[in-house]
């Protein structure tokens, strides 16, 4: 605090002194006391610190926005968090994966009455079940943790689901609770 | 031997190295027989953080809040950058490719459904003409 340093607001929610290495100081700026007070109420300043040191620094900022991401989700919807909003979109998947398969119905029938080869689209090929999931995450459909949430409604996660729509980008931008 | 040793701790106070207490806000949802389950959560949130949000649910919600608990854990694990937001980051790619061709496609349902529509148009008029004669 001598050499004029303001403390970040990690040290100023802990107390303590921020010094030049201060590992969450790049992350969490003085102007915006909020962004770590989310952070720490839901996994606790020890624990963000042992996950930000075992990460590349050049990684640290995305990691930072996906838990700020996270636990504003959790504080709207302490019981279902970020896995609300997951559910909800898995269901428009399903959704719109259902519409487009009446839709590429109805164009085959259609050229099969013109007499047209029933050619698809090479993009329509190339649509499968298996590309539409991520492979890495596959785990989490096979042993149906996702599934149980398909039934899931709550207002609380409302707020989540919209805040994820709205939200172009997650990265590149501070995340404020609306 | 006595009955208090009889009663299997919980994975969480296996993982704690404490006493599992008949109350024991953790022991319905992390059971002896699954230690990973909780030593995912832990490193996370840490004990603490967990037990004071299934404490301020009513009970009802706890085992659902310990799913979900452990899915983002699990996923903060395979993905330690982006976690389970790497996962709806992923969910609108895909919304959205499918959205994309959708809307390609019926587009072209439309044109011909367009072409359907002139055509008939025109054998109607056709068919007319000779009869009004």
């Amino acid at each position: 605090m001598g050499s004029g340093h303001s403390p970040c607001a990690s040290c100023k929610l802990l107390r303590r002194r921020c010094t030049k290495d201060c590992t969450f100081a790049p992350y969490f700026p003085s102007d915006d006391p909020h962004k770590f007070a989310i952070v720490h109420k839901v996994f606790g300043a020890s624990n963000i610190n042992k996950m930000l040191q075992e990460l590349p620094v050049h990684q640290r900022a995305d990691a930072v926005s996906s838990l700020v991401y996270e636990a504003n989700a959790r504080v709207r919807d302490p019981v279902y968090g970020c896995v609300g909003a997951i559910s909800y979109l898995q269901n428009q998947v399903s959704q719109l994966q259902m519409q487009l398969a009446v839709a590429q119905a109805e164009i085959l029938c259609i050229q099969m009455q013109q007499d047209q080869p029933p050619m698809l689209p090479p993009s329509m090929e190339a649509i499968s079940d298996h590309d539409l999931i991520d492979n890495d995450k596959s785990i989490f459909y096979e042993n149906n943790m996702i599934p149980q949430y398909l039934n899931y409604s709550s207002s609380n996660s409302n707020n989540v689901i919209h805040d994820s729509l709205k939200r172009e980008s997650f990265f590149g931008h501070d995340m404020h609770v609306s | 031997m006595t009955s208090k040793s009889t009663r299997s701790r919980c994975a969480a106070c296996k993982y704690l190295r404490r006493r599992c207490s008949p109350d024991c806000i953790f022991s319905p949802y992390f059971p002896s027989d699954n230690p990973q389950r909780f030593s995912c959560v832990h490193r996370l949130y840490g004990a603490s953080n967990v037990g004071k949000m299934l404490q301020k649910l009513p009970v009802h919600l706890r085992a659902e809040a310990a799913n979900s608990l452990y899915f983002e854990a699990h996923s903060r694990q395979e993905d330690p950058v982006y976690g389970c937001v790497g996962i709806i980051t992923n969910l609108h790619e895909e919304i959205h490719g499918v959205e994309i061709e959708l809307a390609r496609i019926q587009a072209h349902i439309g044109i011909h459904r367009q072409s359907n529509n002139s055509e008939d148009g025109e054998t109607s008029q056709s068919g007319h003409g000779p009869l009004q004669q």
